[in-house]
């Protein structure tokens, strides 16, 4: 990915994604689950950006966040140049055709009292009902046997095929009405590798006969490896690292990033037994009191006494690095 | 490894090219049901009383109004043709049970359908859009509870009159509460997966989603509470005849049957008996049925 600055498709600017939980006992005051806290990053087209984070660090919900599923809290989704958030529903309505998402578990997406034919057809039935049946069946079909499915399969209930069947349907669902930007939450995890590998060369596929662009949010560090152009690092809802994908695997600036490269296993036992091994402390603090300042001086083995009192701010290191650590420069 | 242009030969090689037919749940269920013997016998048993209720004109020479003054309140004789004997005013009492059927089976069936499309469409709408919208909805069915329901059905009997309809709309009106009550727990659990969130994500109406996606997946359980309703409401329109608030004169119904029956248990126990045997074994059938669609709906529960 070069770096000529282009108009981005996408800009998520200080999106923040906050639930409100009932408080402990009867006259608790409600406190707040900030599941996603301030993000900021640009995508441009044909560009696949990684989003990558343990656990509950609020990926699937940035990326829901992005998709207007769960309505943001604050911050701007700039989509083509309009900011999306609070759109009305039936507003919202023509831009869904250009958004779409792929799911972690293959079967659960699937509506298991629909044929498949009906599954991959709804896009289309909903935004383009005057194509008429057959074209929409025809174009089903063509779709089927472009993700690797065979098209004779289209009566077939999702329950009759194998997982990573199922994540072909899902993807021809998302791709059947030729969208430009695609969530991809977890689309691999639910596999076996084998197949991990052949869903990503699809999506591969596709994204370069179709120009998608997508956020392919995992926490699979080999796999966004192979398939993204640039990654961000999330912990804790909160922004840690953004930049190149060989930049980030070179060059790590963020220790959270540098502990996360770290556990990625290297396909070779010498190098994989000399190699150092940052190994993190503890568990992720609860995103309902969040530690203050630097959300991960809890676990990080170089935190001082500045990381508790300043948050960090973002800082732009090089034409797309940006890094949020006190002491990225001095470890 | 995938590969596109050997995929491509791959499809062209990959012999009939007409389409395969799936196997839907509802398919597999219906195999799994019609392998239960004892709904079954049960659904055969009671389409005979649906047909002899259909086909109650043909089956005996007698009206169900038609009173034979040589012999009231005779017992079961097949040579005069009263095969389950006559009442205390002389008319034949198998004719009677047979237009009894009639009511019973109509008032079971009707009242259980306007339960199903209030109910199963409440329920649905309250879990699908929950917070507050559910709350409120919710609630209006606690009240709708907690409402005597013998309070309720002589109030509308004081306000309209007696009249057949009024016990259809009486028992809809209580049946569909627990029936919304289920389907917005199934509901409720169901809208969380994540084909609703991509029917959403692909921009397809609320009320698309509830008819499309929400209600075929609660069907299951819906079905196999309704053949569990139909007995109920049978029983309950029998009680409701039986204290004298249900079907009129001449008209019966096997709730009517069985009251007048109780009455002379001493002196005439057929007038007791069948019109007991028809309900008993209708509300056998049904449970079984209900049983039998439970264990085929949800193979899991066994």
């Amino acid at each position: 990915m070069n770096a000529i600055p282009e108009t981005p498709l996408l800009s998520v600017r200080d999106l923040r994604v906050h639930f409100s939980l009932p408080g402990k006992g009867l006259f608790g005051k409600p406190r707040t689950l900030k599941a996603v806290d301030g993000v900021d990053f640009d995508l441009f087209p044909g560009e696949t950006l990684g989003i990558v984070g343990e656990s509950g660090c609020g990926k699937s919900t940035l990326g829901r966040a992005i998709l207007q599923l769960i309505p943001p809290t604050a911050g701007q989704v700039v989509w083509l140049g309009k900011d999306i958030v609070g759109t009305r529903d039936r507003d919202l309505q023509p831009l869904r055709r250009d958004l779409q998402i792929i799911f972690q578990d293959p079967l659960a997406s699937l509506n298991p009292r629909m044929t498949i034919g009906e599954i991959i057809a709804e896009p289309l039935v909903t935004h383009k009902a005057d194509l008429g049946k057959a074209e929409i069946r025809n174009r089903v079909k063509t779709m089927m046997a472009r993700v690797g499915l065979l098209p004779q399969m289209i009566n077939r209930y999702p329950h009759e095929f194998s997982g990573g069947q199922c994540q072909r349907i899902g993807i021809a669902r998302a791709m059947i009405l030729e969208p430009k930007l695609i969530v991809c939450d977890e689309p691999v995890s639910a596999l076996d590798v084998s197949i991990q590998a052949q869903i990503v060369n699809l999506l591969q596929d596709l994204q370069r006969d179709f120009g998608l662009s997508m956020l392919f949010i995992s926490h699979d560090l080999s796999v966004v490896r192979h398939i993204c152009q640039r990654i961000l690092v999330l912990y804790l809802g909160n922004v840690m690292e953004l930049a190149d994908r060989d930049t980030i695997y070179a060059a790590p600036k963020h220790p959270y990033t540098k502990a996360l490269i770290s556990a990625v296993p290297i396909p070779d036992p010498e190098l994989e037994r000399s190699k150092e091994r940052i190994v993190l402390k503890g568990d992720l603090p609860s995103p309902i009191n969040p530690p203050s300042g630097c959300v991960f001086r809890t676990r990080c083995p170089f935190a001082k006494e500045k990381c508790a009192t300043d948050i960090p701010m973002i800082e732009t290191l090089g034409p797309s690095h940006q890094v949020a650590c006190h002491f990225h420069g001095r470890m | 490894m995938f590969n596109k242009s050997r995929n491509a030969t791959a499809l062209e090689k990959s012999g009939p090219v007409e389409e395969f037919e799936g196997r839907s749940l509802w398919h597999d269920a219906r195999i799994r049901l019609f392998r239960n013997k004892a709904a079954v016998g049960s659904m055969i048993i009671l389409a005979i009383i649906a047909l002899m209720a259909i086909f109650a004109p043909m089956l005996s020479p007698f009206e169900y109004d038609e009173i034979d003054w040589g012999y009231i309140q005779e017992g079961p004789n097949w040579e005069n043709g009263h095969i389950f004997g006559t009442d205390g005013n002389g008319r034949d009492l198998f004719i009677r049970i047979l237009y009894g059927a009639r009511v019973s089976l109509a008032v079971g069936l009707l009242a259980t359908a306007v339960s199903l499309v209030i109910g199963v469409t409440y329920g649905a709408i309250a879990g699908y859009f929950g917070g507050r919208i559910d709350n409120i909805m919710m609630r209006f069915v606690d009240v709708m509870y907690s409402l005597p329901f013998m309070f309720f059905v002589i109030m509308l009997m004081v306000v309209f009159g007696r009249n057949i309809f009024l016990i259809f709309v009486a028992l809809g009106a209580v049946e569909w509460l627990t029936m919304a009550r289920i389907v917005r727990g199934q509901t409720l659990s169901i809208r969380r997966r994540e084909f609703i969130e991509a029917a959403h994500a692909t921009g397809v109406s609320s009320f698309k989603i509830i008819f499309r996606h929400v209600i075929p997946n609660v069907l299951g359980p819906v079905i196999v509470y309704m053949t569990l309703t139909i007995p109920q409401v049978i029983l309950t329109e029998s009680f409701l005849s039986f204290l004298g608030l249900g079907v009129q004169e001449p008209l019966t119904s096997w709730g009517v049957l069985i009251s007048e029956g109780a009455k002379v248990i001493e002196a005439s126990t057929w007038m007791l008996v069948y019109p007991a045997i028809f309900l008993a074994l209708t509300l056998f059938c049904f449970n079984f049925i209900g049983d039998g669609l439970r264990d085929a709906l949800d193979p899991k529960d066994r």
